[in-house]
């Protein structure tokens, strides 16, 4: 009974799971059943197979993506054979008639130039080819052609020739999309390059201020600070890569904090809880080094000269698939309310050095569930949370880790 | 066996597990040093982590529990554990740790680009993690049952609800550290009574007969048989028995059974003479599995044990809670070095089961009559040193096997919940994954509660072989076959996972009946699953030419340099 009891559980692990898939695949469409008259009914199909065909194309004219959209498409015009093409061949063609690809790339050679839609008769030896007559209308993206859609048909028809129009241009309209998405992808790679050199020009003066200040009493100790100076703005200028290991950053952090500490020092104080675990995870480059600044600068601001000591704390902790790193200081703290406003965008960062650069790129990178989570009131200090996914595809640091 | 010293063994393992987990990370990472604070894990330690984590209630009570049963045959389960790690080191452990992965569904999506494989990896994650909690959680019931008899299933829930608990609260911060910890606790803890129990082998005058078929009562032995058993006997047998043999019931009469099989109720004490061999017993009533499969083994040695042997050698590469412990790795290069360190840790760890597996023929064969074989390791020290040491020995064993269970579990746990968390419960977040982890130990917990009774390596044996049969391909081929597709890889994962799943299925239901041909080849899929899974992979991506990443050339390129070129192919 047992056993049996075990292989039925067993069993049923696979069953569950394909119920479960059948369940998402089947679950969109019937909701569109027994809606208004058939009219309607109508309506709601085509506008459906419509935003079915939309996502694939969103991600621009390829093979891939026009195989996958076409059949949709063809449904759409109803037509026995619906093809796709570039400027140079045909993406993709489903239906009947399959050999006419060559032939039709022949006759669309002057409606790609002009740009104007156009309807021809096709030349066939198999009798009994389906496909006689071909509707070619162009996908234009800011007045420039692509490519082109061609219905295909037994006989001539007019309307087909509106419709091909139609839907070419509803084709043309997500083609803009994909490529506003293109021009906002490199937009943001653009800016996350202008983001990631920017070191504060003022902690570069005030470094060489202060390893100035000790070459003549300390010698061998400015030499040491010249040398931390020199790894830290390799590492924040290097070239390759948008992509670091956590260990990496937090070494160029303890270059940062050796600086910072020549300056200050005993005023600054900093713990370290690193769980070996996440060390090896991938991250944006220099996205913690901003917040330890802003740590800093918050910490040692608003206390007076002498009295005034701030404590650092970082922590990088194993969460499961995910690494959570807290960098947390007992400093002014800030109205939350500015803060807002700040990553918002709304007051220019004077204050927070790059915090809202941090969270944007986190944001870009993983997505709006990853942001900075930033825990503040005025005079309490300030915790800043960040989350980091072990794995997202795309993100590889370059190089390997610092030895030991 | 005398549980006032066990019980506080055990819990003595549980407190310090938790108290390792929580807090080995603060004390020895606290500092202002970021070069003692950003050390990443060595191999060794990394490696001790893993053995820690891999050696199993299979590896600490199964094994030794098989090698008393079926003789030396069963050495090849602690090779095969083992040499699983051999494939890992020459094929995967290094690409798999470039590919920047923490699961395995992570290697389906960043090899093929795809979230329908990313799912279905998920789907044979949950599937053979589960496959996998069950034995620990039996073992754990076992353990427990036979130290203080309590219920079989109280052991169980124990640790489901520590390692639940932990899991789910987070504490297992300083994972590594703990797994670490486990696996010199687990040697130590079968060791240091191995040695004792050598030594009093030794002053028993080292009889050499260990592993003679069939096993033999060395001298007079009172057995209670605690299920309906039938034996089997090849010749006549004098036994004494209190209870009710083929219906009669006896008080201490001393009976001749003709050869033939006999029914012995439960509850009957059967005294064997010294020198009287050990005969086969088959458990009556009920569908139970661990006599049929065992029997299955006999009537087809060579092909069960090719088939153990294809399982464990090629099913170590795709044990979720395994995979996700190279990600500590910091890089390639270090990745291979923590293999061959685990090879030598887990190598040296199961010199030691099938020491016992043979003492336990010597001094415990009664145990293949009343079917808790696994318990060997468990009642040897009692056995054989007795007194205040052999409780103490007992106890540490005790100690040590539940930290077995533990380790295993919490690894598992954590590997299923984190798919659970990320590809199939809707939305994101801790408390998600909360839920993943009560989700993860749930089903497993509710399997053995309700099934009991299976053996422990059999178990863990299916659950390698279908990890071997849906990731063995999908792992060997994703690193070193650029024409790998999509739904290739779909499709040799259902094919190969999917049929294990069925024939594992279908065996634990005790379909068809022992003796058939078909039961072999169902109880050891391995052996015809695994080609099948990697020809489907291979011929449906031939067959979907179009589909291959465009990506590809790229992805392998990573996936095969070593770091410090990487620089000069991203720039």
């Amino acid at each position: 009974m047992s056993g049996f009891l075990a292989g039925l559980c067993v069993a049923v692990l696979p069953v569950l799971a394909a119920g479960v898939w059948l369940g998402r695949r089947t679950a969109r469409p019937k909701s569109l059943g027994g809606l208004g008259t058939p009219v309607e009914h109508a309506t709601f199909e085509t506008l459906h197979t419509a935003s079915l065909a939309a996502p694939p194309l969103r991600a621009g004219l390829t093979e891939e993506t026009a195989r996958k959209s076409a059949r949709k498409l063809r449904s759409l015009l109803g037509t026995d054979a619906l093809c796709l093409t570039d400027r140079e061949q045909v993406l993709v063609w489903d239906g009947d008639g399959d050999h006419h690809r060559t032939e039709i790339m022949e006759r669309l050679a002057g409606a790609l130039d002009t740009g104007r839609g156009e309807a021809f008769r096709l030349t066939c030896e198999i009798l009994d080819c389906s496909v006689r007559w071909a509707v070619v209308a162009p996908l234009t993206v800011d007045e420039r052609v692509h490519g082109a859609l061609v219905a295909c048909a037994p006989r001539e028809s007019a309307v087909l020739v509106r419709a091909a129009g139609e839907v070419a241009r509803w084709v043309s309209v997500q083609l803009e999309l994909a490529d506003l998405d293109q021009s906002r992808t490199r937009l943001i790679e653009a800016e996350i390059r202008a983001l990631r050199a920017q070191i504060s020009p003022h902690f570069i003066f005030n470094s060489l201020a202060v390893i100035a200040s000790f070459v003549r009493t300390d010698p061998e100790r400015a030499r040491e600070l010249l040398l931390e100076f020199a790894d830290f703005t390799r590492y924040s200028f290097r070239r390759h890569g948008d992509f670091t290991t956590l260990a990496d950053e937090l070494h160029a952090i303890d270059h940062y904090l050796a600086l910072v500490r020549a300056r200050f020092g005993d005023r600054l104080s900093v713990t370290l809880q690193i769980a070996p675990e996440v060390l090896p995870a991938a991250l944006p480059f220099l996205c913690l080094q901003p917040l330890v600044e802003n740590a800093v600068k918050h910490g040692l601001e608003g206390k007076a000269v002498s009295s005034g000591k701030c404590h650092i704390q970082i922590t990088a902790q194993d969460a499961g698939a995910e690494a959570l790193v807290v960098i947390e200081d007992d400093g002014a703290g800030m109205d939350p309310g500015l803060l807002r406003r700040i990553l918002a965008r709304e007051v220019s960062p004077s204050g927070g050095i790059g915090l809202s650069n941090v969270d944007d790129r986190l944001r870009q990178v993983y997505g709006d569930d990853y942001g900075l989570v930033i825990e503040t009131a005025t005079g309490a200090g300030m915790k800043i949370t960040v989350r980091i996914p072990k794995y997202q595809p795309g993100v590889h640091s370059a190089g390997r880790l610092t030895r030991e | 066996m005398n549980s006032s010293y066990a019980v506080p063994a055990v819990a003595l393992v549980v407190v310090a597990t938790v108290l390792v987990g929580a807090f080995g990370l603060r004390i020895s990472r606290t500092t202002s040093d970021f070069y003692v604070a950003s050390r990443t894990v060595g191999p060794r330690l990394n490696a001790a982590a893993i053995s820690g984590e891999y050696l199993s209630a299979a590896s600490f009570l199964g094994i030794a529990g098989l090698g008393l049963v079926q003789g030396p045959d069963m050495l090849w389960y602690p090779v095969g554990y083992t040499a699983g790690y051999l494939v890992l080191l020459l094929f995967v452990a290094a690409p798999l740790r470039r590919s920047g992965a923490y699961t395995l569904p992570d290697f389906a999506e960043a090899r093929l680009d795809s979230q329908a494989v990313r799912r279905l990896a998920g789907a044979f994650v949950v599937g053979v993690g589960w496959l996998y909690l069950l034995p620990q959680l039996q073992g754990a019931g076992l353990t427990l049952t036979v130290l203080t008899g309590a219920p079989d299933w109280l052991g169980g829930v124990i640790v489901a609800v520590v390692v639940t608990a932990t899991v789910a609260a987070g504490g297992m911060r300083s994972i590594t550290f703990v797994q670490a910890f486990q696996y010199w606790l687990k040697l130590t803890a079968l060791l240091v009574p191995a040695l004792f129990l050598v030594l009093a082998w030794q002053s028993d005058g080292a009889p050499r007969h260990a592993f003679d078929e069939p096993a033999s009562f060395r001298e007079q032995r009172v057995v209670r048989v605690g299920d309906s058993i039938d034996l089997k006997l090849d010749r006549p047998l004098t036994v004494t028995v209190s209870g009710t043999v083929d219906g009669r019931t006896h008080a201490g009469t001393r009976l001749e059974l003709p050869a033939g099989t006999h029914h012995v109720e439960r509850g009957t004490r059967l005294t064997f003479a010294a020198g009287a061999t050990v005969p086969k017993a088959e458990r009556s009533g009920g569908g139970d599995l661990s006599p049929t499969q065992a029997e299955s083994r006999e009537e087809r040695p060579l092909y069960a044990t090719y088939g153990l042997i294809l399982a464990t050698f090629l099913g170590t590469m795709g044990l979720p809670h395994v995979v996700v412990r190279f990600y500590t790795s910091p890089h390639g290069v270090a990745a291979r070095r923590t293999t061959v360190a685990v090879l030598g840790l887990v190598g040296a760890f199961y010199l030691l089961p099938p020491v016992y597996g043979a003492l336990g023929r010597l001094y415990a064969p009664e145990l293949t009559l009343t079917g808790d074989t696994d318990a060997a390791v468990l009642l040897l020290p009692d056995r054989l040193i007795g007194g205040v040491g052999g409780d103490l020995l007992g106890a540490l064993v005790a100690g040590g096997a539940f930290a077995a269970f533990l380790s295993t579990a919490s690894g598992l746990t954590m590997a299923v919940a984190g798919v659970l968390t990320q590809d199939v419960l809707p939305s994101r977040g801790v408390r998600h994954f909360r839920l993943g982890t009560v989700f993860a130990m749930a089903m497993p917990l509710a399997a053995s509660v309700l099934v009991g009774g299976l053996p422990v390596a059999d178990a863990v044996g299916l659950a390698f072989a279908v990890s071997a049969s849906s990731f063995c391909p999908l792992l060997v081929l994703g690193i070193w076959w650029r024409r790998l597709t999509p739904p290739g890889a779909a499709a040799g994962m259902l094919v190969g996972g999917g049929s294990a799943l069925l024939a594992v299925a279908a065996t634990m239901a005790g379909y068809p009946g022992e003796g058939a041909a078909l039961h072999a080849l169902l109880a050891w899929p391995a052996l015809w699953s695994v080609p099948l899974g990697f020809l489907t992979m291979v011929l449906v991506s031939l067959a979907t030419p179009g589909r291959v990443p465009p990506d590809t050339a790229a992805v392998l390129a990573r996936f095969h340099l070593p770091e410090e070129l990487r620089t000069e192919v991203t720039a």
